[in-house]
């Protein structure tokens, strides 16, 4: 690409988020920086020093031993081995550990083997150590789950339905992540990390904000880092709310500010990368949400670069000069508090 | 991709002060720069020098909370948390249980 079509781009980017969410648009200063980014001749680019940033991560350890189908590079080695080589071989500033399943509903029936092996760890761990796994409305669903499936109802339209299955599943899905969160409390969980809230639509946000709050009555101790799973809530449900504000449709800075009443500690906002786009176009977009969220948010603010988010591109193993391009842009204009 | 995003912006972990910076904002809510400054001045530094490896070391080594290389007997882990959560004034839950454990909470 030449740079004029860079920074077309960058500029495209930047309106299509800021005409979708209702924000402003990245200022001219900020394209030309961005465009800089882009444009850096090095292969691996990096924040000045003194902008870094703290990075969290969502089951990182879990690559070292996990297959392919989670980004995982296959090595026998322990959970224990996993989350200590991640920690003080790559330096990490946060670490955590996972069940492969990766959703509350399976760890629920082994939770007694999941306390067992955080407690173990957590002796070990000099950085915060996090417990991840996603909320996951989806299990709860028939034939998965007990719940009549609202993908089956919608179409045939039975909205009523749909929407009082998706109510009963949601409650169910609060009560298990409370579970869960108050057994690893009670073996001194560090903090819990709610991960891809929302991934079925307003009612899993929904059931996972209002077990954060559950969550900070009970075991106030424990921290709760949640994230998204996109930019723009669905409404699979269509009609709820929390604190009188509509969740369908809230784009990342309203996720923030519900999810900060809630009670969270730290809120990962989840910016889709668009396949048929640019690597600029989609990290100027990205950055005009990330900017716009930080700002209004009076919690840090963490953006999801993983594979096909954040500008990172869609793909299973992201060139290295695209994330780093991503993860530069993010801090720098998008002043994310973290990563 | 984590190691490149640590790489590239992360701020050192335990080689630096990447997880006392870490530690104020899961704690305590604090954005990048609060919680920078809170730090910086716990350990009497400038917010410059958190992720200066060798400045961070000797100060890690001092302080008892750690450093990235395997010392025998050297503090680390729980050892290392018990003084990070004193030097920062903090809450955390595994210190806390620790702490209960050996009857001194």
């Amino acid at each position: 690409m030449s740079a004029a079509e860079v920074k077309a781009d960058i500029l495209a980017g930047t309106k299509d988020a800021a005409a979708r969410a209702g924000i402003p648009a990245l200022s001219a200063d900020e394209v030309q920086q961005l465009s800089d980014i882009i444009a850096e001749p090095s292969r691996v680019v990096s924040v000045t020093p003194g902008q870094e940033v703290i990075v969290t991560d969502d089951g990182c350890s879990m690559s070292f031993y996990a297959g392919q189908d989670s980004g995982g590079i296959g090595i026998p080695m322990s959970r224990l081995q996993a989350i200590l080589t991640y920690e003080r071989a790559c330096a990490a500033d946060t670490t955590s550990m996972g069940h492969s399943d990766y959703s509350f509903k399976p760890v629920k029936s082994i939770i007694n083997y999941e306390m067992n092996e955080y407690y173990n760890a957590s002796m070990m761990t000099t950085a915060p150590f996090f417990y991840g796994a996603q909320p996951n409305l989806g299990l709860y669903f028939q034939p998965d789950g007990p719940h009549p499936n609202p993908a089956d109802l919608l179409p045939r339209q039975k909205i009523k339905e749909a929407q009082a299955t998706q109510e009963a599943a949601a409650e169910q899905m609060r009560e298990d992540l409370v579970f869960v969160g108050k057994k690893l409390s009670s073996v001194g969980c560090e903090g819990l990390n709610f991960d891809t809230c929302g991934s079925a639509g307003d009612a899993d946000f929904l059931a996972a904000l209002q077990a954060v709050a559950d969550l900070k009555k009970a075991t106030p101790n424990m921290p709760v880092i949640m994230g998204a799973s996109g930019e723009f809530i669905l409404g699979m449900h269509g009609e709820l709310t929390l604190n009188g504000k509509q969740l369908a449709g809230m784009y990342p800075h309203q996720q923030a500010k519900v999810a900060e009443a809630a009670g969270v500690h730290i809120f990962g906002v989840a910016i889709g990368t668009s396949t048929t786009k640019s690597v600029a176009w989609n990290i100027a977009r990205t950055a005009t949400f990330v900017k716009e969220t930080v700002a209004v948010a009076g919690i840090p603010i963490h953006v999801n670069v993983g594979m096909g988010v954040g500008g990172v591109p869609m793909m299973e193993a992201p060139p290295i000069d695209s994330v780093t391009r991503a993860s530069k842009s993010l801090v720098q204009i998008g002043k994310a508090d973290g990563l | 991709m984590h190691i490149a995003h640590i790489v590239a912006s992360g701020m050192g972990g335990i080689r630096t002060a990447g997880d006392l910076v870490a530690w104020m904002q899961i704690t305590a809510k604090m954005k990048i720069t609060e919680a920078k400054q809170y730090v910086a001045d716990k350990l009497g530094i400038e917010i410059i020098d958190l992720t200066d490896e060798e400045i961070m070391r000797q100060i890690r080594k001092e302080r008892g909370i750690g450093v990235i290389t395997s010392i025998a007997g050297g503090p680390k882990g729980m050892r290392a948390k018990l003084n990070i959560s004193e030097l920062l004034n903090i809450q955390i839950n595994s210190v806390d249980l620790f702490k209960s454990e050996m009857g001194s909470n």
